[in-house]
């Protein structure tokens, strides 16, 4: 499955971004090839409006099966992406990525 | 001579807390004394103005916003609405399209342009509208849901309705957001003359101006209010000596008028200074308007 | 690196005086960027120098080419917004009421509209007299506020601190709760919210803290002027109590705010007894910045 997260930074042990619309960056993790891959959502960050649509079109064009994030993505973004059968998983605050996916394998964050 | 029924006045400023709602309320119920007048609160994301007037609740109404609803039984996924959409409301994400309800214009590009007739507009609550009777007084309060970022849709709205119902209030009050941006614009637009309240500071001056400007464009006569004369400097005054801008008054600063203001009391029947300036402020507009309906307006003296 | 917003709900509670004070104690540990677009005023007393200056477009302006047009009245039939009249004997489109949503463009027969970026304003990078970065900006009249200004200068403002390794970002917010408030929360560390003892601003507030809530972001309070209204002053300390607010600091009113404006000095460039209420409320505000 390839999971993705919501991160302030570039690598494993990088911080989840508690934002969506305007998260730093997107990191995938393939649980399969066990690799990391980046997708920098820069260009969001100064949009006032349509950030979470951006970034939600984002998620889209990458498909992740999981998304683990902090707040989570506002109602209507939540509903395109569960359409997209993605599982979307929040209050993963303050972990470093490898924490916030011990987390959800041991079923502690919480799903939407 | 104007041979309107009704005189239609806007309450405005540049900055925040100079004053507005403590004109505009003492100004209503002091008019409302003598003619049927209406009182419109337009600062629709924080309305004050019912704080200080407490009539009945006569009516509540919801007000709406058009937006989109997608029609999955019609849709083609062409992908045209996501293209005619311009501020990124409506997004095709793979067999599913998205509508952003707080993104949305109400433009109905999307709607009228779609090929499948996919996407019926739908009413969508975005603001609720109350009418308050005070004896005289009528006081209409538009007031924005929390989490809706668009004051103008309301704004426009609350406007329809005065028209359409209080049209016969001699006097109409129009209590109006802070600023210079379109929020502003949108609450001034039927008005015959706007005042503009201010405060002798630098800051008030600052905003003062870009006020003044913003009238201008609109092409709306201005008088200024002077709030809290008395602090600061005289650089308000000199600008609107320099200007040609009538000041219609200036309210003295007293610490009595931010204690009745904190308890949510009007103030103009407690203290005279404040009574006083609102005679000023009629007999500047008599000079300046034309209307029959305040010729005839006799100045109250007196507490 | 801690991004502090400042915001009130209520316009006049001091909320700019406060965050330029507080800037200023900041001094050079700080980036400051006036969000508060809008008729800004912080520059008045930071005295930034205006040394970059960017025009700012946001959205777009419909524009008939009248050689093109045929006056079919179409584009005017499909505006919602009543931006295109005919005037003068022609269809023009007005710049004050057009929301740049492009329909009357798709729908004109002869191709005579086009859509242009319309110029909202300028972004200003300043250095300010306590020698540190201020991003701020102006907003042209009657342009829309979307809070897309807002957030161009927030992000500036976050560039400039990582590149120059400063540690707070604070942020003058906007009054009211609509997009350039929510423009202005995205992304903050800690919220300070000031407020004043009257109706107005406690119905404000709430308003605007519900706002705050959504975001999950912690948020502290100052009590402006608390001596107008001691028993207003402690239902908003109960308020607080309530939603788990910090009670930063209550500050008496004080004529010496005004003085130090016309002087164009914040309150703790002068000998004014209020200076040590705002020392101790930035330093409050650091201490419960941190904690996150």
């Amino acid at each position: 499955m390839r999971i993705a997260f919501t991160s302030t930074g570039k690598s494993w042990d990088s911080i989840i971004d508690s934002r969506f619309g305007r998260t730093e960056y997107i990191v995938i993790f393939d649980e399969e090839t066990k690799t990391l891959e980046l997708v920098d959502n820069s260009a969001v960050k100064n949009e006032a409006h349509g950030a979470g649509t951006a970034t939600a079109q984002k998620m889209y064009e990458v498909k992740p099966d999981v998304l683990i994030t902090g707040n989570g993505p506002g109602e209507t973004a939540a509903t395109a992406l569960k359409n997209l059968n993605m599982k979307i998983y929040v209050d993963a605050h303050n972990l470093t990525l490898e924490q916030a996916y011990e987390s959800y394998r041991n079923g502690a964050l919480k799903e939407i | 001579m104007i041979k309107k029924e009704n005189l239609k006045i806007a309450i405005a400023s540049g900055k925040g807390g100079t004053g507005k709602t403590l004109l505009s309320t003492n100004l209503a119920a002091f008019l409302s004394e003598r003619e049927s007048t209406l009182l419109v609160d337009l600062d629709v994301e924080e309305p004050n103005d019912s704080l200080f007037i407490k009539g009945n609740l006569i009516r509540k109404t919801e007000q709406h916003k058009m937006i989109p609803q997608w029609d999955e039984s019609k849709c083609t996924l062409c992908g045209e609405c996501t293209k005619n959409c311009k501020f990124h409301a409506v997004v095709q994400m793979g067999k599913f399209i998205a509508v952003f309800k707080e993104l949305c214009h109400s433009c109905y590009a999307c709607s009228e342009l779609c090929p499948a007739k996919a996407l019926p507009m739908h009413p969508y609550k975005m603001g609720e509208t109350a009418e308050y009777s005070y004896n005289n007084l009528k006081l209409i309060e538009s007031r924005l849901m929390i989490g809706e970022e668009q004051a103008v849709p309301l704004i426009h709205k609350t406007h329809k309705l005065v028209e359409e119902n209080f049209s016969n209030s001699i006097f109409q009050l129009f209590d109006c957001p802070p600023g210079t941006s379109c929020p502003v614009i949108a609450a001034t637009e039927n008005a015959d003359f706007v005042i503009l309240v201010t405060e002798p500071t630098p800051f008030g001056l600052h905003d003062l101006k870009l006020a003044v400007e913003t009238m201008r464009k609109l092409h709306k006569p201005i008088g200024v209010v002077i709030n809290r004369s008395g602090i600061g400097n005289d650089d308000v005054e000199n600008y609107c000596k320099t200007e040609q801008i009538d000041i219609l008054t200036k309210i003295p600063f007293d610490k009595n008028i931010a204690s009745c203001y904190s308890k949510g009391e009007l103030v103009y029947n407690k203290l005279e200074s404040v009574k006083h300036s609102l005679n000023e402020i009629l007999d500047s507009l008599k000079n300046k308007i034309p209307c029959q309906s305040l010729q005839g307006f006799e100045t109250l003296k007196g507490i | 690196m801690k991004e502090i917003v400042v915001l009130s709900g209520k316009g006049g509670t001091g909320k700019t005086s406060i965050t330029a004070s507080l800037a200023v104690l900041a001094g050079s540990e700080a980036v400051v960027a006036d969000c508060d677009v809008d008729a800004a005023n912080m520059h008045l007393l930071m005295q930034p120098d205006f040394a970059v200056a960017s025009q700012f477009y946001s959205g777009e302006l419909a524009e008939i080419n009248q050689n093109i047009c045929t006056q079919c009245g179409l584009c005017s039939n499909v505006c919602r917004f009543d931006a295109i009249p005919f005037q003068n004997n022609k269809y023009t489109v007005n710049p004050l009421a057009c929301e740049g949503c492009g329909y009357c463009q798709k729908v004109c027969p002869t191709e005579a509209i086009s859509m242009k970026k319309r110029k909202s304003g300028y972004v200003y990078i300043s250095n300010t007299k306590v020698n540190s970065t201020m991003v701020h900006a102006r907003l042209d009249i009657g342009a829309e506020n979307s809070g897309k200004l807002v957030a161009k200068v927030k992000s500036k403002a976050k560039e400039l601190a990582e590149h120059q390794n400063k540690y707070f970002v604070i942020v003058d917010g906007s009054p009211g709760i609509g997009c350039p408030v929510v423009s202005s929360l995205s992304g903050a560390s800690y919220v300070v919210l000031v407020t004043e003892p009257t109706v107005s601003g406690l119905h404000d507030l709430e308003r605007i803290y519900s706002v705050i809530k959504r975001f999950r972001i912690k948020a502290g309070c100052i009590i402006n002027k608390h001596d107008i209204n001691p028993q207003k002053t402690e239902e908003i300390i109960e308020f607080l109590n309530r939603e788990n607010i910090v009670h930063l600091v209550s500050i008496p009113y004080d004529i010496a705010f005004t003085e130090a404006m016309t002087q164009a000095k914040t309150i703790v460039e002068t000998s004014s007894r209020i200076s040590q209420k705002l020392i101790d409320a930035w330093n409050k505000i650091k201490e419960e910045a941190a904690k996150n």
